[in-house]
């Protein structure tokens, strides 16, 4: 027997990277599979939801299409504020992560040139800005809120962020994770929220974007990458909408 | 238009564009009112929900992509549907003239047990009827329109009432539409001679 002959990955890997990719797809389609169609007596559930990934896939591109990079989500002033703002996450308000802010550090990786991370006083020295808009939730409730901090853009390109990369990721310390396109990343309402009502709605850094549903707006945070690999999310994994813009 | 000549002459009542297009409204519309029903109930903004049961999707995830994917095809038939109706003259022949008190007239007489139908032609309830159900579709659609995309498409989530308000106009244009169908598909079972045609378009003629 010839050894094997050793080949560069090279070539292979987008390949690899599909097929896996397919496998996660197919692992998220069957669970949804059980799910979708529960209830309905079609017996051939699987074609029924490939034909429904292939229509969320169609309204990703048709959303990324319609999303305006100028057009700014409406802004409410400090009255319209809603008190208490609902809280939601896949866990329970007392399964929320406590992290100590002296300690805390933003982890960054990925297409991104300065991969130092970043402390909450460094961050705070960035230029800050705030907004009072309405977070649409994927159940159809909405809130109005009041979030500040760092435009998303300004930090990306301080980190020499590949900005002509696809995705922009997030891994929180809840075991969240989620993504966004880069058009909607460098929109001038998208923040690295520092500031907000309380605690519990992320600290001490969540995502706050008014052009994505709720669930799109990561929150506590720990580490931001820049990648071409679609990286999806705890929610778009089970079947919800990647895309998701309002 | 007449199809056919000879002792059993018989007309065609339905163009075949309008059975095509009726027929892929219908399913359509069941699958955004059944999954929109799911979708209701994951944050229900009157206190009740639907019973599970009569719902489709399983979960909210699988609701909303049910009703993001159908919702193509009922904009994109239905559009086809009004320029059919428009540019050939189906909607001036069938659904005018309208008449609100012929209307009325012909709901009385059906109280009384004598249903004014005849193949072929709409009463003036059924005519009414239509074009209100198009006018409720229509609402149904640019409503959700307006609550899919209340940043892009802010114009026409403000024209709504904006975000909070536009989900109870689509809301209630989803209960217009069931309203009516109680009555249409009552109507279209129970009226004899009335479903078929839509099926195959043709009816004996009126003698
Ligand atoms: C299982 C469900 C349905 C049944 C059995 C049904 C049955 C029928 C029948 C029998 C007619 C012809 C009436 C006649 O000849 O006098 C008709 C016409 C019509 N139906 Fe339905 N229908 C259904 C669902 C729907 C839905 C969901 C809509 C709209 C939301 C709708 C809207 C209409 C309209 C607008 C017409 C008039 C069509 C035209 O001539 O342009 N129907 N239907």
């Amino acid at each position: 027997m010839k050894p094997p002959r050793l080949v560069s990955l090279r070539g292979v890997r987008p390949q690899i990277a599909r097929i896996e990719r397919r496998l996660f797809l197919k692992q998220g389609l069957s669970l949804g599979a059980l799910s979708l169609l529960s209830g309905c007596t079609l017996k051939d559930d699987d074609a029924v939801d490939r034909l429904l990934f292939a229509m969320s896939r169609f309204n990703d591109r048709v959303q990324a299409a319609l999303f305006d990079p100028a057009q700014l989500a409406p802004t409410y002033s400090e009255a319209d504020v809603t008190t208490p703002f609902p809280f939601n996450a896949y866990y329970e308000e007392k399964d929320i992560p406590r992290i100590d802010g002296e300690d805390y550090r933003l982890r960054l990786s990925g297409l991104v040139a300065d991969k130092r991370p970043w402390s909450l006083s460094e961050l705070r020295a960035l230029p800050q800005s705030s907004q009072i808009t309405r977070l649409v939730c994927v159940e159809g409730w909405s809130a109005i809120g009041k979030w500040r901090g760092v435009a998303l853009r300004h930090f990306l390109e301080r980190i020499g962020a590949d900005l002509t990369a696809r995705y922009v990721g997030f891994k929180c310390a809840d075991k969240y994770y989620s993504s966004i396109d880069m058009p909607s990343a460098l929109h001038p309402q998208t923040l690295l929220a520092l500031d907000f009502t309380d605690a519990k709605y992320g600290y001490p850094l969540r995502l706050r974007l008014p052009t994505k549903l709720g669930f799109k707006n990561s929150k506590f945070i720990g580490e931001i990458f820049v990648t071409n690999d679609y990286p999806g999310g705890y929610w778009e994994d089970k079947g919800y909408n990647w895309f998701s813009g309002s | 238009m007449v199809a056919a000549s000879g002792a059993d002459a018989r007309k065609t009542i339905h163009p075949l564009f309008i059975r095509v297009t009726h027929w892929v409204n219908a399913f359509a519309i069941f699958v955004m009112v059944l999954s929109g029903w799911r979708i209701y109930n994951a944050s229900p903004p009157f206190g009740f929900e639907f019973p599970a049961g009569f719902t489709l999707g399983g979960w909210l995830a699988g609701a909303l992509a049910w009703h993001f994917a159908a919702m193509w095809l009922l904009a994109l038939n239905g559009f086809a549907y009004l320029a059919y109706g428009l540019v050939s003259g189906h909607f001036r022949r069938s659904f005018l003239p309208i008449s609100l008190r012929g209307a009325l007239h012909d709901v009385l007489v059906a109280c009384r047990g004598q249903l004014d139908h005849a193949p072929g032609r709409y009463n003036a309830a059924q005519r009414l009827l239509y074009i209100g159900v198009i006018l409720a579709v229509i609402i149904a659609i640019l409503s959700g329109l307006a609550i899919w995309k209340p940043v892009q498409l802010q114009a026409l989530t403000a024209l709504m009432g904006g975000y909070e308000t536009a989900r109870r106009v689509h809301f209630f244009a989803m209960a217009a539409i069931v309203a009516f169908l109680i009555v249409h598909i009552g109507l279209a079972v129970s009226v004899k001679g009335m479903l078929a045609p839509m099926f195959t378009g043709r009816a004996e003629a009126p003698r």
